[in-house]
């Protein structure tokens, strides 16, 4: 991994509001090729509606967001497709269609993109599924898994066009500790085979220390970005006192909804 | 871009060069034709030649283990020379092993006997719980009729106001057009016997004892025991109804009860509603073909019959109850996944008018042993 190259996704001046109530102001951060980059913060900061403004399911306020050199702020039409594929997307609660088996789930995107066989697609989908370990779930519907399963489930789909990358939206949130680091081990799995870069909203310690190269840290009454910088770092280190609390798990944190 | 090309140097070894990039784009294209080059000639040793291959992603890695899967299910050979390491490294990671197909295609008549089977018993399994239902519910109606004071009336008639007031409206037109329409085919007929004034009479008849009463459930059911069963689905996928069972609070007490009684409330007033626009649409029918106004009155008059209004309407109290308790059923009875509420919906209405119709071709039957 070549951290030196130009970042893969570049946030500039990004000001997000819903009408009048401004919920992040100027956030400005780059992320590198290849990098397991988290956004984390307490209840209610704002880490899911910026990871929606990455995705471009929202427009902010102010600002611009490169993905891999394009900005999907102003893009449309088939250049906002293009960047489109480049990505893929994990939802929180999985978000996979109820009415479709794995397999089917993860060909859908295919059917859509690629001019492949079905054979051609059914492999891929295999493949993918194969490689988060539920090969042998592909013929099963959403609703027969548990939710660490839906979780895999949800990256596979997510990988289905080889995104550059990954956003995951709370990977960790609602399953036990095994189940997570399962989720955990996962991401550097891919990581480290597939070069992709993550994105990772979360505010689950344990998860962050294990996965994160970098993380960036928001503030619901700063509105902005508190601290960067890797994790350990960030624990010891951090001029920010309620920073090292957060990282500390220290529950006498002065700011709200620590 | 990326090409395939095929040397066959020998006749039991066939060799594919590849080279490009092998990606979702490119792929497509490649994958048939080397499935085909394979299927045809059978090859007991296939050698991919891949040091040509510049890039590959999971499209490509995928058609390099379908051609390693299909040699390896023939009994052949595969070697893949020159693959980069990386590539190689994603090959391992991705191979999900071959899949086995027969198995899934196995749609023999062995799974169809057994497709039947299940299929009856579900269906048997629907009646019984239908039938449980039915006595469930019987029980804490008739609880909740002696101990008035348990039911929750507040919601009751918010219920009330949901499925009868704010469905005045299309009760009336739809009753009104449905009295104009018949009393208009009925007026053509009837010319030819001279007889146009006892269009009043059939149309009074047909809608005390039948239509009205019949209408008003379709309308009923496509209205209120659909969303009763949108309504329960969406709480049960919500896992409120478990929270009100954990609480202690019984869901068909809670739930369906007050929706039962409302319905029932209902019912009756609808198809009055229903009855009397329908008459309004006759009567304006009879006038416009030149009948006075005190005629066709009289003549409405002399064929309603209290016994004809009064059998419908107690017929609209078993439709209310059948309406509503099948929606809540069938909202009880949603599985997960968002289609599953859209499904509850459906059924809920399907089940409700055949339910109305068959409890309308027993009542006539009642009625006619009854002399009524």
């Amino acid at each position: 991994m070549d951290v030196d190259t130009e970042p893969i996704i570049r946030v500039d001046d990004l000001t997000v509001a819903y009408g009048d109530n401004v919920i992040l102001e100027d956030v400005n951060f780059e992320v590198k090729p290849g990098e397991i980059f988290v956004i984390l913060g307490g209840s209610g900061c704002g880490k899911s509606t910026l990871l929606k403004h990455m995705i471009s399911l929202h427009e902010p306020a102010k600002g611009h967001i490169f993905i891999d050199g394009m900005d999907i702020v102003a893009a449309e039409g088939s250049e906002r497709l293009e960047i489109l594929r480049r990505i893929g997307v994990m939802y929180q609660q999985g978000a996979l269609f109820g009415s479709m088996n794995l397999l089917d789930n993860i060909c859908l995107v295919l059917e859509e993109f690629t001019d492949l066989s079905r054979d051609a697609m059914e492999m891929i989908a295999l493949m993918k599924l194969n490689i988060v370990g539920l090969a042998d779930a592909a013929h099963k519907m959403p609703s027969e898994l548990s939710g660490g399963m839906k979780k895999r489930a949800a990256i596979a789909r997510a990988m289905a066009l080889d995104p550059k990358i990954l956003f995951l939206d709370e990977p960790s949130a609602g399953l036990d500790p095994i189940t997570s680091a399962q989720v955990d081990e996962l991401i550097l799995k891919l990581s480290e085979n597939l070069t992709m870069t993550f994105v990772i909203v979360t505010h689950e310690l344990p998860s962050i220390f294990t996965v994160a190269d970098r993380v960036v840290m928001l503030d619901k009454n700063a509105k902005t970005i508190i601290a960067t910088g890797k994790p350990d770092e960030l624990r010891d280190k951090s001029d920010n006192p309620w920073v090292r609390q957060f990282f500390n798990r220290q529950a006498d944190a002065e700011t709200p909804e620590s | 871009m990326a090409s395939i090309d095929y040397q066959k140097l020998h006749e039991d070894q066939l060799t594919l060069v590849v080279t490009g990039r092998l990606d979702a784009e490119t792929t497509g294209r490649l994958w048939s034709e080397a499935a085909r080059k394979v299927t045809e000639t059978k090859p007991k040793v296939l050698i991919v030649e891949a040091g040509g291959v510049e890039y590959c992603d999971g499209a490509g890695v995928a058609l390099l283990l379908q051609l390693k899967h299909s040699q390896e299910e023939s009994g052949g050979q595969i070697q893949i020379k020159g693959l980069r390491p990386q590539f190689e490294q994603l090959m391992v990671l991705f191979d999900p092993g071959r899949t086995d197909k027969s198995e899934q295609e196995d749609a023999s008549l062995a799974s169809s006997i057994e497709n039947v089977g299940q299929l009856t018993f579900r269906l048997l399994q629907d009646v019984r719980l239908q039938v449980s239902f039915i006595g469930e519910l019987s029980v804490k109606l008739v609880r909740a009729l002696t101990h008035p004071g348990n039911l929750r009336w507040r919601d009751t008639l918010v219920i009330a106001e949901k499925s009868g007031a704010n469905a005045v409206g299309i009760t009336a037109l739809l009753g009104f057009l449905i009295g104009l329409i018949l009393a208009f085919q009925s007026t053509v007929a009837m010319r030819k016997f001279g007889a146009e004034i006892f269009v009043a009479d059939l149309v009074t008849i047909s809608l005390f004892r039948e239509l009205g009463p019949l209408l008003t459930a379709f309308i009923l059911a496509s209205r209120s025991g659909s969303a009763f069963a949108a309504e329960l689905g969406t709480m049960k996928i919500n896992e409120e109804i478990d929270a009100l069972t954990t609480m202690g609070l019984d869901p068909v007490r809670f739930l369906v009860v007050p929706r039962v009684i409302a319905a029932v409330l209902v019912m009756p007033l609808l198809t009055m509603f229903n009855n009397f626009f329908g008459l309004i649409g006759c009567g304006l029918v009879m006038i416009s073909v030149g009948f006075a106004p005190a005629a066709v009155l009289n003549q409405i008059r002399e064929a309603a019959f209290l016994g004809d209004l009064f059998g419908g309407l107690v017929k609209t109290l078993v439709f209310g109850t059948l309406i509503a308790g099948i929606g809540c059923l069938r909202g009880l009875q949603t599985g997960t996944g968002a289609s599953a509420v859209g499904d509850s919906a459906t059924r809920a209405v399907v089940s409700g008018i055949i339910a109305i119709v068959i409890a309308d071709g027993v009542f006539a039957v009642v009625f006619f042993l009854l002399g009524i």
